[in-house]
């Protein structure tokens, strides 16, 4: 599922715009390519990231990924829930398990990531590569 | 399928629950001799306010009920005494039970490493022949003892370069690490504070020399490399390696982690190498008593022994002593002077073989390639140069049946084997990393052999059977999801 | 050879199906150049006999018929052969590391079982399934301490082991933390005011040992008051566990590194130990070392399995919270084994002991005319005593009656000359310490 609202990047995290708020997530082919998440570590109310820069991790039994911010800007939000139903990545990654709320510094830098269609194109692609 | 499982392996299915649930309060395994001082009231002598009332939920119980306990679980364990361990890199050879008799000898499990030098000169003795041993087979100049694990013989190794171009006028940045690393060289090469720069494989599974040379510039302090590497492929251009790098005032180490294969055969101070740890539970038989204690020293070439940690071992006049009078030192990487039990057992080891090491090293290679032959037709071969002492294949062909290594690895359980090493190195897909030792006879390769092609089939004509493996023994596939969601690490009442 | 469970028909016909003719043609990967041309000059090959023989001969060349007086980190306790016994079982001792959780429930159980154990004794809420010794443990746990809190700053306690110090020291050099010690008063506890002083916001922990190396237990409360006065984490270091038995637990500590030797390990000049590294819940995360939890099959049947795995080296590679691979698994087995002989009453009633024994000892080497009490502290089992003469004299005497007397303190404290630690244990005899005495007193009787 890749809903059609969002932008994406090819680490695989989505944003959703609201004005010059933001807020992320990792897509459904991230969840699936992870396993089960068991640990997400998520930045600090007010950190302050720049576009491509890891601002946490989300962890599953036998792997580390870093998360990397499609925008840069100032951390409003976190969802607090995921610090005890991580599982809530595998099961709703686009709705209600999104990582953080981020106020863009700079919103035209959103127009250098992919829209929906062509980060579908993007995982196929990769999904051909690893099935080779 | 019992006919086809040759090995003896079922497990004896106690049920045992944790000490703490057969406690009783007032039972005790372990008298103490009678005071004979006066009694103190702690309190008294201590202030009421430094003094405990009672340690809560301790057990309480007797000794018969601990000895039936702990030999209870241990037989949920697989053990090299039992059979094989095939895995990778990890050199699971046979652990000599003199070693054990002669490391508690008294005179040897009881001094204090505080005692005078002049009661200690069978200790010391026991260092200096054990160095002298290591220095002969790495072709190094010096050796440290002090390390407890190969990680910190990494650490220290590092340390050493680094201190060593700290003295040249520059420490530089980075360490370049093969992705064919084991985890434990990046980790170590940033705690010594340098940065880690990853270099390709080429499609033979070694060095990328082309790529290698573009990476190599005077910001490179060191390249580590395991040898044989942990596809168990000699690096034929380790020597070329070691020239790139030192044209550039850079460093060669070595992670030692699989000597097995080269001990009497070739020397890493021959071919290029400046400075590499060995794994004394892993070349030299010291037991993993179920992860530890293992030893790591470093062997290294004259450049690097000014820095060597301290105190140094030195002998004169027939005596031996501690120098401390080390200024260039890095300094002590662990309290004392290293895992002492741990190298005396390393040397009755090397005592035991003399210069027939040369002989294990033979019959671990031999073994390897063996089962290479034996099993090339029916698992996927990545790497088509020849192997040492371990062999890594892929799991390919079972994938298409959607079976995958760590499910062949469970269904291994089954018949009577310890797994092999799954999922490293990462540059293989999928990999079965087997590294037999030179401890198993032709009848244990054998059996592994008909288990492992036995599997091939099974994923062939019945995949659910391996998928869902292993079936017999005491606990199936535990769940790690929730264990690491929801740890519970201790038993509470 | 007897390790080596092949015959040479045997060989010849694994190389037949290999393809090959010779062994030579095994190692032909290697370049000719590098291939050793001659047999390793090495000791050996010795039978068993003589191998035990050779050992034999070393022993021979060591302690063995003299008492000791030393602790200084490394204690002589009681250990069982129960213990022993069980230790030494193949399942135990040749079995690997517990990756492979279905068949290494044994190794994992049992680590579960240290860790509970250890949580008991020190009062924390998580222990690891060990450290390579206390002087790494210690240092890891300040590493621990500048993660959490993302400070630079260490304040040290010189009464921390000197060589816990030192290898503090060589692994801080690389990563930028500032260490910096603080003294200790007349009472030998640490000198609150300096620490006071130095604390402040860029202070990532404050580290003490209790009882610290000089014997004396330190006041955890009012240290760890000062600590988290200033946002930093107090660190406390234990290198005498059996201390736990009779001291208050250091619940107030954030981190504990403890040495768990004492617990069933022999002294074996100076290793292998096992250190631990036990804290609050909420820090687990970022604590070194494995750890084994508890979890279920498919079944429902409970198992143990090696978990939180993603701290560790083999998946984070660069970003691990150490580097260690390694745990001392079967050092800390003989410490639970001990422990779970000991239990609750044996442990307390061994702890008292070692109290009344050192008590006694104090008492009696105050006899000695110019003899005292060095620092005025609560002691367990060790005390520092100040003599009108050089310790190393004294212990040159000592010595030619089969004692190993009280450790010099001036080689760590240059400022503590004429100071020697004692140490007493449950081992120590009263007979023992009444020759201490007499042979201190004859000691200082011979002309300078």
């Amino acid at each position: 599922m890749v809903p059609a609202d969002c932008r994406y990047t090819k680490e695989h995290e989505w944003i959703k715009l609201d004005g010059a708020m933001g807020t992320v997530g990792i897509t459904d082919y991230a969840q699936h390519e992870l396993g089960d998440v068991v640990f997400v570590e998520l930045p600090k109310i007010g950190a302050k990231i720049a576009a491509g820069q890891s601002f946490g991790t989300v962890e599953s039994v036998k792997a580390v990924s870093e998360i990397y911010s499609p925008v840069s800007g100032e951390v409003a939000e976190t969802n607090a829930m995921l610090g005890n139903e991580p599982e809530k990545i595998n099961q709703d990654p686009h709705g209600a398990a999104w990582l953080i709320k981020i106020k863009l510094a700079n919103p035209s830098e959103v127009n250098s990531l992919m829209d929906a269609a062509a980060y579908q194109s993007y995982i196929a692609e990769k999904q051909k590569e690893t099935s080779a | 399928m019992s006919d086809r499982i040759k090995k003896v392996g079922r497990h004896v299915s106690q049920n045992e629950g944790l000490i703490f649930e057969k406690s009783s309060p007032g039972k005790r395994g372990m008298e103490l001799p009678p005071l004979d001082v006066p009694p103190t009231d702690a309190a008294k002598a201590l202030g009421a306010e430094y003094v405990r009332t009672g340690v809560e939920g301790f057990p309480e119980v007797s000794e018969i009920e601990v000895v039936r306990h702990f030999t209870r679980i241990s037989t949920w364990n697989y053990a090299i005494d039992y059979g094989m361990y095939p895995l990778g890199s990890c050199t699971m050879k046979y652990n000599p039970r003199v070693n054990e008799f002669v490391a508690r000898l008294e005179g040897i499990a009881d001094e204090h490493p505080y005692q005078p030098v002049e009661l200690s000169q069978g200790c010391l003795r026991i260092l200096k022949t054990l160095e002298n041993i290591l220095i002969e087979v790495t072709g190094m100049d010096a050796v440290t003892l002090q390390p407890a694990a190969g990680a910190q013989g990494e650490l220290t190794g590092l340390l050493l370069i680094r201190a060593y171009l700290e003295s040249q006028g520059n420490p530089r940045k980075k360490v370049l690490i093969p992705d064919s690393a084991h985890g434990t060289n990046p980790a170590t090469a940033v705690i010594a504070g340098y940065a880690v720069e990853n270099v390709k494989s080429d499609a033979h599974g070694g060095i990328d020399m082309a790529r290698l040379a573009e990476i190599v510039t005077e910001d490179v302090a060191a390249l580590m490399v395991t040898n044989p590497n942990t596809l168990g492929i000699f690096e034929r251009n380790i020597s070329e390696i070691a020239k790139i790098l030192h044209a550039k005032g850079a460093l060669l180490y070595m992670d030692g982690a699989n000597m097995n294969a080269l001990t009497g055969i070739a020397r890493p101070g021959d071919f290029g190498v400046d400075v590499m740890h060995l794994n004394l539970h892993k070349t030299f038989s010291t037991p993993h008593g179920g992860g530890g204690p293992g030893a790591g020293p470093v062997a290294m070439k004259k450049i690097l022994e000014p820095f060597m940690p301290m105190p140094v071992v030195i002998e004169k006049d027939g005596k031996l002593n501690y120098d401390y009078n080390r200024p260039k030192s890095i300094g002590r990487v662990k309290a004392f002077y290293g895992n002492f039990g741990v190298l005396v057992r390393a040397l009755a080891y090397a005592l035991a073989y003399g210069p027939g090491m040369r002989q294990a090293s033979e019959d671990a290679v031999l073994n390897a390639n063996y089962i290479r032959k034996k099993l090339e037709d029916v698992y996927e071969l990545p790497y088509k140069l020849p192997c040492m002492h371990e062999v890594v294949f892929g799991d390919a062909r079972q994938k298409k049946n959607g079976v995958s290594t760590m499910d062949i690895a469970k269904r291994l359980i089954d018949y009577g084997f310890h797994p092999y090493t799954t999922a490293f190195p990462l540059i293989v897909h999928g990999a079965l990393m087997i590294e037999p030792t030179e401890s198993e006879s032709k009848e244990e390769c054998d059996q592994f052999i008909d288990a492992m092609r036995s599997i091939a089939e099974e994923s062939a004509t019945t995949p659910e059977l391996v998928k869902t493996a292993p079936h017999s023994t005491r606990v199936g596939r535990l769940d790690e999801v929730t264990a690491a969601r929801k740890p519970i690490l201790r038993w509470k009442p | 050879m007897r390790y080596l469970p092949k015959s040479d028909s045997e060989r010849r016909e694994m190389l037949r199906a290999i393809g090959f003719d010779s062994f030579e043609q095994l190692f032909q990967a290697i370049p000719e150049a590098f291939r050793l041309k001659r047999p390793l000059d090495v000791p050996g090959p010795l039978s068993e006999m003589e191998i035990i023989e050779y050992f034999r001969g070393r022993a021979a060349e060591n302690s063995r018929g003299y008492t000791s007086f030393l602790g200084a980190g490394v204690y002589h306790h009681h250990r069982s052969v129960v213990a022993d016994a069980l230790l030494q079982r193949g399942e135990f001792l040749t079995s690997y590391t517990p990756y492979q959780a279905e068949i290494s429930q044994g190794t994992l159980q049992a680590i579960f079982e240290f860790q509970t154990l250890m949580c008991q004794l020190t009062g924390q809420e998580v222990a690891n399934a060990s450290m390579y010794d206390g002087s790494t443990a210690l240092t890891e746990a300040v590493l621990m301490a500048e993660r959490l809190t993302g400070r630079q700053r260490v304040l040290i306690a010189r009464s921390v082991h000197p060589e816990y110090r030192q290898v503090l020291g060589t692994y801080a050099k690389n990563t930028g933390l500032r260490v910096e010690e603080f003294g200790f008063t007349a009472s030998g506890q640490v000198d609150f005011d300096a620490v006071r002083k130095a604390a402040s916001d860029q202070v990532a922990a404050v580290v003490v040992q209790s009882p610290n190396f000089f014997g004396v237990l330190e006041q955890i409360p009012a240290l760890a008051e000062i600590a988290h006065g200033c946002g930093a984490l107090l660190v406390v270091g234990i290198a005498e566990a059996v201390s736990l038995g009779i001291a208050r637990p250091p619940v107030d500590a954030d981190i504990i590194a403890m040495e768990a030797q004492s617990f069933g390990l022999p002294p074996s000049y100076g290793g292998p130990y096992a250190g631990v590294i036990a804290t609050k819940d909420k820090f687990v995360r970022q604590m070194p070392g494995r750890l084994a939890g508890q979890t279920t099959d498919s079944q429902g049947r409970r198992g143990f399995v090696l978990t939180l795995a993603t701290r560790e080296q083999h998946i984070r590679r660069e970003k691990a919270t150490s580097n260690i691979c390694t745990n001392q698994a079967l050092c800390a087995l003989a410490a639970t084994i001990h422990l779970c002989l000991l239990g609750k009453q044996g442990l307390r009633e061994q702890a008292e002991q070692n109290v009344a024994k050192a008590q006694f000892a104090l008492a009696q080497l105050e006899t000695i005319s110019g003899v005292r009490r060095a620092f005025s502290g609560p002691v367990f089992n060790e005390f520092v005593m100040e003599f009108p003469r050089s310790v190393k004299m004294i212990d040159a005497d000592l010595l030619k009656n089969k004692i190993i007397g009280p450790m010099a303190l001036g080689r760590f404290y240059p400022e503590l000359t004429k100071r020697g630690l004692v140490c007493v244990t449950e081992t120590t005899t009263r007979d023992e310490i009444t020759r201490l005495v007499e042979g201190i007193d004859r000691a200082l009787k011979v002309p300078v």
